[in-house]
Order: structure tokens, then C-alpha cells, then sequence
């Protein structure tokens, strides 16, 4: 009997540990629900939009002549295009590449890490002889991607974490990471777009941590191109003034399996359109 | 010799107001810089453009802070008090100088 207890004891934390993503996803939703009561869990996939109905006008007005048209025309043609081999990309990929952008990122328990689509990308050019391409300035790797994004539109996001240590470690690093303060100016992800979502800077708003990688890459006007997620997730370490990761690491990676967990149950809407 | 006693006299009674009141100038514009303070991203401050709002507005700086030791300890490490704060630590983290704060606070104490 004291060893059946003992075991029940031991097991318990354990057990809470492997619950945890889980846990964490509906105390998430939940916090939401309490800020903004107002927004449909659906809604999350719009981002800032989905909080903020002046800013939404523009942005809907934006979308009846998407700037990032001709960027998914271009993308198209460099995912047919083939590699020296003669191979394309879809080869790579279930169904030919076409309609998974859901699918990722997913835990590789064989490789032991966590894969996105870029990162997918990238092994499949090295595997067929080609150089991996930067995940910044909106070049070939963000076109492809927002053309497979664009032919997964509507797909949900169903981010699994497979039972193992290492992809339990993967989220959690993810998550450590969401949370921590960082920089010359000490700002968390957590703390602009959890706790303080939905408030001003200057004349910002913080768009809520819900449904932040469904719309990736996005074209920003701005910038006049696609930003990959890694790019941004670099750009926002570079603005608290923090030294940034390297697109496709595993530090970014793992900030990318966190962020899409917590966006389970949305649809895919990449390409967006940001100013 | 009179007129120079009188000449320096101005000259001793002038020159610190004079000097305060550049550190005001000089405060308010770090206040406002985004590269300094950037202190509008949070706070509504007088006449500033485009404030924030998640911070409290800086109004009457003297009855809310009659310690200046206290509101310089604020914006050196908002941490120390409040582990969580959304408030950056300027002075520790090195983005402002203590100089830099004092002027700020010269500023902020007109408010």
C-alpha cells in the first residue's frame, strides 16, 4: 500500500510536467476570454484586427487588392521551377507541397527537434544538391512559403507534441523563451502581447499572442516585401534592443512550436498584409 | 568696482536658473526622443503627440513623488520594486545616464 502511494506521489509531478502544454493552451484561451470577450477564438487569426475595429477598416479595405498578389504568382513559379536535378520542391513534400502549411512546425522525434516549413524547405534544397536560402529580406524562401501558405488557406492548425522528452524540452524552450525578459529595454514577448495587449504604444497596438504565426509570411507595406516569422521574431529582438537568433535555429524554432501550439484550432490565413 | 560687484552678483543670482532651465529644455526633449526616454510610448505627457496609454499620464510629479530620490530609483530600475514591471530599467540596463535622468526628472518635476 506505501509503495503504491509512494508511486502515486513520485508519479504526480511527472505527470503534471507532460500535462502541461495542454494546461498552458487553455489558461491561454482563457486569459483571452477575459480580455477581449468581444473576440471569437476564430478571430485570433487576424492579429491586431482582431482587437482593434478602426485599424481593421484600412486593413479590410488593404485586402480587396492584396499587395502580396504578385508575390504568391511569384512564388508559385520558383516552387514548379526545378532544382538542378530536375526534382521541385513538392517532392519533398506530402501531397506534392500543396495545402500542408498546417502541418508545420511538428516535433521530429527521429531528428529529435522541431521542424518548420522553412526549415522543411531548406532540407529539401540541400537534399537535392541546392544551397539552404536566408529566411530575411523576403527573398525565394519567403515566396515559396507564402504560396504554400496561400494554398493551405482555411486549413486548421493542429500542432502536436508527441510524449517525449525532447519535444517536451522543445516547448518548454519555446515557451522560457516567450516569457523571459530580454534586451537593453527588458520587454518579454509575454509582456507586449499578453499583459499589455490591447493597450497603446504610442499609437500601436499590441496584437494578442493568439494566432500570431497563422498568417505568415506576411507582406509588409512598410517594407514593400515578405517578412518571414523567423524575420520578424528577429526584427521584435532587434527593437528591445536584444541580441537576435539566426533564422531556422533552434532557439527560433522552438519560439515558432510555442507560438503555433497556443494558435491550435485557427486556419491558416498566410499571406497577411501588415503596414 | 560697485557696478562689478553688481555684475557678478546677477551673474551668480542668473546663471543657475539659467542652467536649470536648459536641463528642463534638455530634459524634455530626451523625455520625447524615441532613441532616449521614448517615455510617450507608455505615458501621456503634456503636449506630446501620440502618446501610450499603459503607463499612467505624468502629471503633478511633485505630489505624486515629493521624494526625488524615489522617482529616480524609477526610472533607473522599475524592476527593483516590481520584478514584473513593464517599465524598462534605463539606468540600469545603461540606455540613459544618471545625467541623463536627472534632466528628465528636472523636466518631469514642471509637470
Amino acid at each position: 500500500m506505501f509503495r503504491k502511494i509512494l508511486a502515486v506521489v513520485l508519479l504526480l509531478p511527472a505527470l503534471s510536467v507532460l500535462a502541461s502544454p495542454e494546461k498552458d493552451f487553455d489558461k491561454f484561451v482563457s486569459y483571452f476570454k477575459d480580455r477581449f470577450p468581444n473576440t471569437p477564438y476564430q478571430d485570433y487569426k487576424n492579429g491586431v484586427y482582431s482587437i482593434d475595429a478602426s485599424a481593421r477598416e484600412q486593413w479590410e479595405a488593404m485586402e480587396e487588392f492584396p499587395p502580396y498578389e504578385l508575390n504568391v504568382d511569384r512564388g508559385e513559379e520558383l516552387f514548379n521551377k526545378p532544382f538542378k536535378n530536375g526534382n521541385t520542391y513538392g517532392s519533398c513534400f506530402e501531397n506534392g507541397g500543396v495545402g500542408i502549411r498546417q502541418n508545420y512546425p511538428y516535433f521530429d522525434t527521429d531528428r529529435n527537434k522541431v521542424i518548420t516549413l522553412e526549415g522543411a524547405l531548406n532540407d529539401c534544397r540541400v537534399k537535392n544538391g541546392e544551397k539552404p536560402l536566408s529566411y530575411f529580406k523576403g527573398k525565394e524562401l519567403a515566396h515559396v512559403s507564402a504560396y504554400m501558405a496561400y494554398t493551405s488557406r482555411g486549413n486548421v492548425f493542429n500542432v502536436q507534441i508527441p510524449n517525449t522528452e525532447g519535444a517536451l524540452n522543445a516547448y518548454e524552450d519555446g515557451k522560457r523563451l516567450y516569457f523571459t525578459k530580454k534586451g537593453q529595454l527588458n520587454f518579454s514577448c509575454a509582456d507586449c502581447h499578453v499583459y499589455q495587449t490591447g493597450t497603446k504604444l504610442r499609437a500601436d497596438i499590441p496584437s494578442p499572442a493568439i494566432g500570431h504565426p497563422t498568417h505568415f509570411p506576411v507582406y509588409r507595406s512598410g517594407m514593400g516585401r515578405l517578412v518571414t516569422l523567423h524575420e520578424r521574431f528577429a526584427g521584435c529582438l532587434n527593437r528591445i534592443r536584444a541580441k537576435s537568433f539566426k533564422g531556422g535555429s533552434d532557439e527560433l524554432n522552438n519560439l515558432e512550436f510555442f507560438t503555433t501550439f497556443m494558435s491550435n484550432g485557427l486556419e491558416v490565413n498566410g499571406p497577411g498584409s501588415r503596414k | 568696482m560697485k557696478y562689478i560687484v553688481e555684475f557678478l552678483l546677477i551673474i551668480v543670482l542668473v546663471l543657475p536658473s539659467l542652467s536649470h532651465a536648459d536641463n528642463i529644455a534638455e530634459g524634455k526633449s530626451l523625455t520625447f526622443d524615441r532613441k532616449k526616454g521614448n517615455c510617450l510610448a507608455c505615458h501621456m505627457i503634456d503636449d506630446g503627440e501620440l502618446a501610450g496609454n499603459n503607463g499612467p499620464p505624468l502629471l503633478a510629479m511633485k505630489a505624486r513623488f515629493p521624494d526625488r530620490e524615489v522617482l529616480f530609483q524609477q526610472i533607473w530600475d522599475p524592476t527593483e520594486s516590481n520584478p514584473y514591471s513593464f517599465m524598462p530599467p534605463f539606468g540600469k540596463h545603461g540606455a540613459l545616464t544618471r545625467t541623463e535622468i536627472n534632466k528628465i526628472m528636472d523636466y518631469l518635476y514642471t509637470l
